[in-house]
């Protein structure tokens, strides 16, 4: 199997290396493929290999004790994971699952310390990468800890829905988020705690209110 | 027969990433385009939606009141 070289280059990682560097740091890329549903990362154990992923999607996602799923990121070709877990030293803090067929490049933890050793303009380029991160998960914690979006949603069905007359452009998980100001992850999640509490029913599209009271309790409106 | 995932042809750039994480194969690419095969199966789970990285797909919700 051949490492595309092209394609290392469009990783940010290894951004503004030269071709002989790129040819030094394939040699140590490995090619792992993936079927649909295939978990790649466990949470809670220590990785070993840096993902890069080449074809298909990957979700990386925690969860609760309670069996529900929340989705943290959407890695799509060019994008890595395990990146925290391998530099940290410590257990994964998060799962990583195929949502299809996946093409992956790989690099072992060692052989990343040595590649980071000799060309130090790919530990610039991490330092770049995580950055980006910390800002989209501070953003994301922002959601979780200072905002009711459980709330906000159901203030959003009750406005959107009005008094039920007359018939109103749909809308999608991405336009309710924008709607609101908080991310597309969070609505769906806020959408079944709706439906648990059982102020809303999901059918297979459409969001059907069911208790405009109860909606109104967690929206705090009284 | 449901309706089907609404495509935005000028959006899409042909990258499958919707394809590939179709678990009901209601989504093929036809010229580099995608395209909706209608399928019982669908059941608007809105993975292709939320992994398209050009917003191309969209899988609106109806918001109503429950008549009682």
């Amino acid at each position: 199997m051949a490492i595309k070289t092209d394609f290392l280059r469009s990783i940010p990682y290894f951004s503004g290396l030269s071709d002989s560097e790129i040819d030094t740091v394939g040699k140590y890329i490995f090619e792992k493929k993936a079927d649909r549903g295939e978990i790649l990362s466990f949470e809670s154990e220590p990785a070993d290999v840096l993902f890069f992923v080449t074809a298909g999607v990957v979700k990386i996602f925690k969860t609760s004790a309670d069996g529900k799923e929340q989705i943290f990121r959407i890695i799509r070709p060019g994008e890595s994971f395990n990146d925290v877990s391998i530099l940290s030293g410590m257990p994964n803090l998060i799962s990583a699952e195929a949502m299809g067929a996946v093409v992956l490049y790989a690099i072992k933890k060692k052989d990343l310390e040595v590649v980071l050793r000799e060309h130090p303009q790919i530990a610039m380029n991490i330092i770049q990468v995580l950055s980006r991160r910390v800002q989209e998960l501070v953003s994301l914690v922002e959601d979780f800890s200072f905002r009711h979006v459980t709330g906000r949603v159901a203030k959003m069905l009750l406005e959107y829905a009005g008094d039920g007359v007359g018939e109103k452009p749909r809308l999608t998980q991405q336009e309710m988020a924008s709607m609101i100001g908080t991310a597309r992850e969070m609505v769906g999640r806020s959408l079944k705690n709706l439906e648990a509490v059982g102020a809303i029913r999901l059918e297979r599209n459409r969001v059907v209110i069911t208790d405009q009271e109860v909606l109104r309790e967690t929206a705090g409106i009284t | 027969m449901g309706e089907m995932p609404i495509i935005d042809k000028a959006k899409c750039d042909g990258c499958g990433l919707c394809v590939s994480v179709c678990a009901c194969g209601a989504l093929k690419l036809v010229e580099k385009t995608v395209q909706a095969i209608e399928v019982d199966e669908c059941r608007w789970c809105t993975l292709c939606e939320l992994v398209c990285p050009n917003e191309a797909i969209s899988c609106p919700f109806e918001i109503i009141i429950e008549n009682d």
